[in-house]
């Protein structure tokens, strides 16, 4: 199941480590009073500090590092008790202080790892390398005059969160999966909305090729600022296809930024002047190192909730689900949540079933999401258990849920007004049998006949001369009772 | 340590001051001599010794999670030259 991509000179394995900067949930900046709050009108969320005023001093926001130290222990990460801001140097407009304030030797989180799961079930461990904190720039507008590019410092000083993966991911399909898990991840903890639209949770994706078999690492390029899982996806793909293209045809990948466009499909260099990277790094003397003790380390690791694996296992373990299906409903914290309200003193798998066959596709027609579900969990459940004290049959449930995904109303309300119930009154049912077996003396003959299959067909023609409502395993006795009779 | 022309070309660069070409010679002489006489501090034998980034232990001072700065986009854009609307504006730095 390694994707490799079939090259002229044979397979090539593909090389990734992604660099995912999460905007951590506060209300204020990582060193200002301003609010970080997305969609605001222009430079209304900037304080002096954040304009780079003359004179102005940082201070930082105790929350930013309760959001990164929490977010560290759901990667299983060690927590650097000493950390360091530093500045790092460059010069562009978005930019006021002409630095970014970012840590770089000594970041608050170290070495951690997350779970990966893939479709089929499998997983597989990606190692962290670090997270630390940094301040967002503001942001370039180039498209709304000819000879001026306009500049909005609302996420100017916004705490980002870099997360920065260690080289073990192998294709688009983990690539997609680690996002999706470090979101799952934050978004459980509640230190990332890991909105991507909003641009809390952006991604830098590095790639390399080399042949299958090959131990060491070749020349990689970063493609920046992807937004999507899916552009990432895609993103690596095509730039993995470049690379090997280039490789084949005698040539050598440069070490260069790229840019992703999703127009077209295809990576481009973004012909980054070299001296772009000499950020001059040195500890930032308006902030003190930051000392955290292990005391208000272990606070915070009392808090934690339950994680999306350890929920996992719990869905395997008492309630019997396979692994693929208990990590699609854990990867949504509310999907999740309404799935155990559903399950709760009912039958795990069959809750399960319904909410991810009958609901999910409900919800992806009406473009609705869990949250602002037509049905709540609480009028499922109670549809599940008109099915299981066998008021209605399966399929009249079916028909109870479509009503139910319309109207938002009470199954057995509905099952009562539109008179579905179950007949399991056996004389009822013996009429309807043998109408059916005196009005289809062929099939009849068929199955004595020993054509086993003609009862199947039997039993849908009594099932249509109930309107469904007879309980179809009563039918299915009878029939053939009768018929070998 | 004495620096050449070129670095002191490429910190002006970076640093986005205009040095005009006769000033590189003898700002260059200027800037190895400052840095000459910060590297005494190099002999001091600093083996084992943790940095010290405070004279005294100080933890620094947290703010609270609260919204009580900004919205006064006037003020910071007081003094911008050419603001259009609320925004700065700066020449074009993409073609």
């Amino acid at each position: 199941m390694t994707y490799l991509i079939q090259g002229e000179t044979g397979d090539w394995e593909v090389v990734i480590g992604l660099e995912v900067h999460a905007q951590a949930a506060t209300a204020a900046k990582l060193f200002s009073g301003a609010a970080t709050e997305f969609g605001s009108e222009p430079n209304s969320q900037v304080s002096f500090v954040d304009a780079a005023f003359p004179g102005m001093l940082p201070v930082l926001n105790g929350k930013c590092i309760e959001q990164a130290v929490r977010t560290g222990l759901g990667l299983n990460a060690e927590i650097n008790l000493d950390s360091v801001f530093e500045r790092k140097n460059y010069f562009y407009p978005d930019l006021p202080a002409g630095y970014q304030i970012s840590q770089y030797q000594q970041p608050v989180v170290g070495e951690g790892k997350v779970t990966l799961d893939l479709a089929d079930g499998r997983t597989k461990e990606v190692g962290i390398e670090r997270l630390h904190l940094e301040q967002d720039a503001g942001k370039s507008l180039h498209d709304q005059d000819p000879r001026r590019t306009f500049v909005d410092l609302n996420r100017s000083g916004v705490p980002l969160m870099e997360i920065v993966s260690k080289p073990d991911i192998r294709g688009p399909e983990e690539a997609g999966a680690y996002l999706r898990k470090l979101r799952a991840i934050m978004r459980y903890l509640g230190t990332c909305d890991g909105n991507m639209e909003q641009g809390s949770l952006r991604c830098d994706v590095n790639v390399s090729v080399r042949q299958a078999g090959e131990n060491t690492l070749r020349t990689r390029t970063e493609i920046k600022n992807v937004n999507s899982v899916r552009f990432v996806m895609q993103a690596i793909e095509q730039e993995a296809e470049r690379q090997v293209g280039v490789y084949e045809s005698g040539g050598e990948v440069v070490q260069e930024t790229r840019l992703y466009d999703a127009g077209k499909g295809e990576t481009r260099s973004m012909r980054a002047k070299e001296y772009a990277h000499d950020y001059r790094y040195f500890p930032d003397p308006d902030l003190l190192p930051l000392r955290l003790t292990p005391e208000y380390v272990e606070q915070i690791r009392a808090t934690l909730p339950e994680l999306p694996d350890q929920r996992k296992q719990r869905y395997m373990e008492s309630y019997g689900l396979k692994p693929e299906d208990a990590s699609v409903l854990v990867a949504e914290k509310e999907a999740a949540e309404y799935f155990e309200k559903v399950a709760e003193g009912r039958d795990g798998k069959t809750a399960c079933n319904w909410v991810m066959t009958n609901l999910f596709s409900v919800l992806n027609k009406q473009g609705r999401s869990v949250t602002d579900s037509p049905i709540s969990a609480d009028k499922l459940g109670k549809l599940l258990d008109l099915m299981a004290d066998g008021t209605i049959s399966g399929r009249i449930a079916k028909d109870v849920f479509e009503i139910m995904a319309d109207t938002g109303g009470d199954p057995a309300a509905i099952v009562e007004e539109k008179g579905l119930t179950q007949i399991t009154d056996t004389s009822a049912i013996e009429a309807a049998v043998d109408t059916v077996i005196a009005d289809n003396p062929g099939q009849a003959e068929e199955y004595k006949a020993g054509n086993q299959k003609v009862i199947g067909w039997f039993v849908g023609q009594i099932m249509k001369a109930t309107q469904g409502k007879a309980n179809p395993q009563q039918v299915n006795q009878m029939l053939r009772a009768k018929l070998s009779g | 340590m004495s620096l050449d022309i070129d670095t002191v070309k490429n910190i002006a660069l970076l640093a986005r001051i205009r040095v005009a070409d006769e000033t590189l010679e003898p700002l260059a002489h200027e800037l190895s001599a400052i840095i000459g006489w910060v590297e005494q501090l190099a002999e001091v034998d600093t083996d084992g010794v943790a940095p010290m980034t405070s004279v005294t232990e100080t933890i620094p001072d947290l703010r609270e999670d609260v919204v009580n700065d900004g919205d006064r986009p006037d003020a910071v854009l007081a003094n911008a030259p050419d603001g259009v609307d609320a925004f700065y504006t700066v020449p074009k730095v993409v073609e």
